[in-house]
């Protein structure tokens, strides 16, 4: 079916950068930190397929050891917000009142800012690392997944099935975690995959600023860094990292679209 | 025959919505009366039919007497006692005993359980049966609404209404309730597949004493399956009382309405004037008197002041009009 | 009967057959459905859900999205509609024949005043100028029932009752003064004293105007009440056409025989409906016999694997094997 074919190209770009994240040595055909004088910004050629850096270090391998890093901040940005966000939009769409109207206004606060700018903000008080990044991206991110629990539990809740549970005797709890949560959470699940690919750009902006990963762990945003001094004369540095955050954003997005379309509720 | 379920004097408002310039005009919130002073009983293997037409807070009602909704004044007591203060294990004695059918078999049942599950559930959440028994019993309660026994591995989507609603029924007979609610069981259905949900009541009533409450617009269907009937206009009964007794000679002149805006079988193109005139009021701003007397065709001066008390006006049942006894 | 009404004054349609194209393959809607309406007739088309009956007042109308495959003949006045393109088509519907639908909310627009919509569709149809068109309008709204129009004219479909807003539908349909009314369900959504009352309009208005009513609906009581024939559908075929009298008197399709008795009314009181076994018929892979035989409770081998012809006797048709044992 329609649905199929996207999500198997996004889902093989995924496991394909899995794999690169578990056994980098399986792929890269060098180590990745071994400096090679003699091929000092080395155009692509036969030896180094995507050409090598300032220090002759290879950038393919650079680029499938980084993987690692970025599936790693791809999870855990994501995550954090997902479990914050869902949690909270489940107990305030599903009681309503004014914990409904003080989630309304402090998400209003939240969103006025630019994304970005407020994460940034945050991570330059909590100082620069991956783990401040985390907290300052579960601090800003859990907005969006609360707003979309909260509007789908409270369509849940109209339902008759959740009526008829109640009628039933059965438990809030109950009702909440094994009736509701499965029948809402698919728009806030479609939309943390394709989050992923934001949660790797977001990384590598950061990377990029030197807010985010801090050497020697190196990621997709700052080896493109480390590449803007020559991207006239050796454009491959940065390239290549980019186009695996290009090929990575993809995966995730085309693997959201076809969740989306699997998880679709039968009637 | 003791009732098992009544309701006294049930009372229910909702507030109703105000526009921005109505808000700065600071009028009141208006208010809907969905319930007004209802009163209803049902006994053991009786069938009570509650009818009328939309807003007439007929769903209001069923969804009060299995306490989805508080009612704002009355009382609902279950086999003698007081279920409104019930709490904790006590409600959900009461819920298991008094269980309700939903009328669109396509919401009612939650689309990401088997139906397996769906009615283990149920069983598990109420002890019904030992665990190792669970499996057994989900293929008698699916036996008892005539589905297969391989229905239960199935999800709802799989299923066309009619079957939904038994699986519906099933899911309410598995608590082994006394009372089942029943609101527009089978009006999302089509005819032919409504006689069968219609049979299967019928029969289940039989077969385990239940007592029914039927709520339906369809007047056919009450006069063909129910014993008594209560008839609601605008959040009240005008008319409770036999059903072949009262579509034999309805004494409230809106039943009387009611009954004869029903299209016969009989055919015979209709000739004249409508069985009433006008439209449903708006249940935020009920006709003052008896909400009935803007459409009614006997109305007298004072039946707009005066609201009418349900009494049996020298008859044998309730009615809530002033010129009952003249007919 | 079929043969002989006269084409060139009614509605007669042959051989009408819409095949939706879904991603999941052909859905066959309507099967070969012959149908006639003479003027001033209302001619009632009565089935279950998934019975075509809608499709097919549809497909007359010309109102189908593209992924409808219509073939078959719809001659209206002797003219082939079918054949038509859209803007031939436009003079044809909407005045010589008018369409009301179940959902009025649905058919009107919400942000134009009724008075405008009736007068958009005089502009359309008629050569009246503003103040003949107001002075129509007005002479509607009265025409439908709908007191003090010179204020209602002004409102908004959101201003009106439910009942209302299927008045005001119906005037606007009736604007341009049509010879044949098409009516989808239109009591369906209403409450059973409303529906009283816009059956018994609309039978008034075909009297003073004059015009024929095709009526669809899934209510043997309003086909009672309203139609003076009838033809009943099953998986997107006829299975008999007559007067309505007898065909509820004296079925010829089993199906018919079948709906009637299971009709809560058409027994004593608490007895057992009986009920049709089963469930509604697959669309998707029509059945070379009779739609209805594996529900059926008089079929016989035959009706599985031939299609029953169309027989006709005086003032009735019908495809049945099994009529003698009805």
């Amino acid at each position: 079916m329609r649905a199929k074919i996207p999500l198997a190209i996004g889902m093989a770009l995924l496991l394909l950068m899995l794999v690169c994240a578990a056994v980098p040595s399986w792929f890269a055909p060098y180590d990745p930190l071994e400096f090679d004088f003699a091929a000092l910004l080395a155009a692509p050629s036969p030896e180094h397929l995507f050409g090598t850096d300032q220090f002759g270090r290879d950038m393919l391998s650079r680029t499938i050891y980084s993987a690692r890093i970025d599936l790693q901040i791809a999870v855990f940005a994501m995550g954090g917000p997902l479990l914050i966000g869902s949690l909270i939009g489940l107990l305030v769409g599903w009681y309503g009142g004014w914990a409904d109207a003080v989630f309304g206004r402090l998400a209003d606060v939240v969103v006025t800012f630019p994304f970005l700018v407020l994460v940034i903000a945050i991570v330059a008080i909590l100082g620069p690392g991956l783990i401040n990044m985390y907290i300052a991206v579960a601090c800003v991110g859990w907005v969006v997944y609360a707003r979309l629990m909260r509007g789908e539990v409270r369509v849940q809740k109209a339902a008759d099935y959740v009526a008829a549970g109640r009628v039933l005797g059965y438990s809030t709890g109950r009702i909440l975690f094994r009736h509701v949560l499965p029948n809402a959470v698919r728009p806030v699940l479609v939309y943390a995959v394709t989050d992923m690919a934001l949660a790797i750009l977001l990384g590598s902006s950061l990377g990029y600023l030197g807010l985010g990963a801090q050497p020697p762990e190196a990621e997709w945003g700052a080896l493109i860094a480390d590449g803007r001094n020559f991207f006239t004369t050796a454009p491959w540095v940065s390239l290549t990292p980019g186009v695996a955050i290009v090929l990575a954003g993809l995966g995730f997005s085309l693997a959201g679209d076809g969740l989306a379309a699997l998880l679709d509720v039968k009637r | 025959m003791s009732a098992l379920l009544s309701a006294s004097n049930l009372t229910r408002r909702f507030p109703g919505n105000r526009g921005l310039l109505d808000m700065l005009a600071r009028k009141p919130r208006p208010v809907v009366h969905a319930l007004s002073d209802v009163s209803i009983d049902v006994s053991a293997g009786e069938t009570l039919g509650i009818v009328g037409e939309s807003g007439c807070g007929k769903s209001t009602l069923a969804r009060c007497l299995v306490r989805l909704i508080e009612p704002d004044e009355g009382n609902i007591s279950f086999d003698g006692a007081d279920v409104g203060s019930l709490e904790g294990p006590a409600r959900r004695k009461f819920n298991r005993a008094v269980q309700m059918v939903f009328q669109d078999p396509y919401a009612s049942l939650n689309p990401r359980m088997t139906v397996g599950s769906t009615l283990a559930e149920a069983l598990r959440v109420h002890e019904i049966v030992p665990a190792a028994e669970i499996n057994a019993r989900v293929a008698s309660l699916l036996d008892l609404v005539q589905l297969p026994a391989t229905a239960a591995t199935r999800y709802p989507h799989e299923f066309s209404g009619g079957q939904r609603q038994r699986i519906g029924i099933a899911r309410a007979l598995a608590v082994e309730p006394r009372v089942i609610i029943a609101d527009e069981p089978v009006s999302a259905l089509d005819v032919s597949v409504q006689a069968q949900i219609v049979n299967l009541f019928m029969e289940l009533q039989e077969r385990l004493g239940l007592a029914l409450v039927f709520i339906t617009h369809d007047l056919r269907l009450v006069r063909h399956m129910t014993h008594r009937v209560a008839v609601m206009y605008l959040g009240r009964v005008v008319e409770i009382g036999p059903v072949e007794d009262i579509f034999t000679a309805p004494r409230h002149p809106y039943t009387r309405a009611l009954i004869s805006a029903v299209p016969q079988l009989t055919p015979g193109l209709l000739r004249g004037e409508p069985a009433v005139r006008g439209e449903l009021p708006s249940p935020l701003s009920p006709p003052s008197g008896c909400a009935f007397h803007p459409r009614c065709p006997i109305a007298l001066p004072q039946c707009a002041a005066e609201r009418p008390a349900l009494d049996a006006r020298g008859g044998t049942w309730p009615v809530a009009c002033l010129r009952a006894d003249e007919a | 009967m079929m043969a002989s009404r006269d084409d060139s004054t009614g509605l007669t349609v042959r051989e009408l057959r819409v095949v939706f194209d879904t991603s999941r393959g052909p859905i066959f809607a309507v099967d070969g459905v012959a149908l006639d309406v003479a003027p001033g007739e209302v001619m009632g088309l009565v089935g279950e859900s998934g019975s075509g009956k809608s499709v097919s007042l549809r497909a007359v109308a010309r109102l189908l999205h593209a992924n409808a495959r219509v073939t078959g003949s719809v001659r209206w006045r002797g003219q082939e509609l079918l054949s038509l393109s859209d803007d031939q088509m436009l003079p044809i519907r909407g005045a010589q024949i008018g369409i009301i639908f179940q959902e009025p909310m649905a058919a009107l627009n919400p942000v134009l005043p009724i008075g405008l919509q009736i007068e958009e569709s005089l502009i359309a149809h008629t050569t009246m100028d503003k103040a003949q068109r107001q002075a129509r309008a007005l002479q509607l709204l009265d025409q439908v029932g709908i007191a003090s129009g010179a204020t209602r004219l002004a409102q908004f479909p959101h201003e009106f009752s439910g009942g209302m807003r299927q008045r005001a539908m119906i005037a606007i349909a009736l604007a341009a003064s049509p010879a044949l009314l098409l009516a989808d369900e239109p009591t369906t959504a209403l409450d059973v004293t409303i529906q009283d009352q816009i059956l018994r309009l609309l039978l008034r208005l075909k009297d003073e105007l004059g015009m024929a009513l095709l009526l669809v609906t899934h209510d043997l009581g309003v086909v009672a009440e309203t139609c003076t024939r009838v033809a009943v559908m099953y998986a997107g075929r006829v299975c008999e056409t007559g007067p309505t009298a007898d065909v509820f008197a004296n079925p010829h399709h089993a199906y018919t025989a079948a709906l009637l008795r299971a009709m809560p009314g058409s027994g004593p009181a608490q007895a057992k409906l009986i009920p049709i076994p089963g469930m509604a018929p697959r669309l998707d892979a029509p059945s070379p016999g009779c739609a209805f035989a594996p529900r059926c409770t008089v079929s016989e081998p035959l009706c599985t694997t031939t299609r029953p012809p169309f027989v006709q006797e005086a003032t009735r048709s019908s495809a049945c094997y099994g009529r003698a044992r009805l």
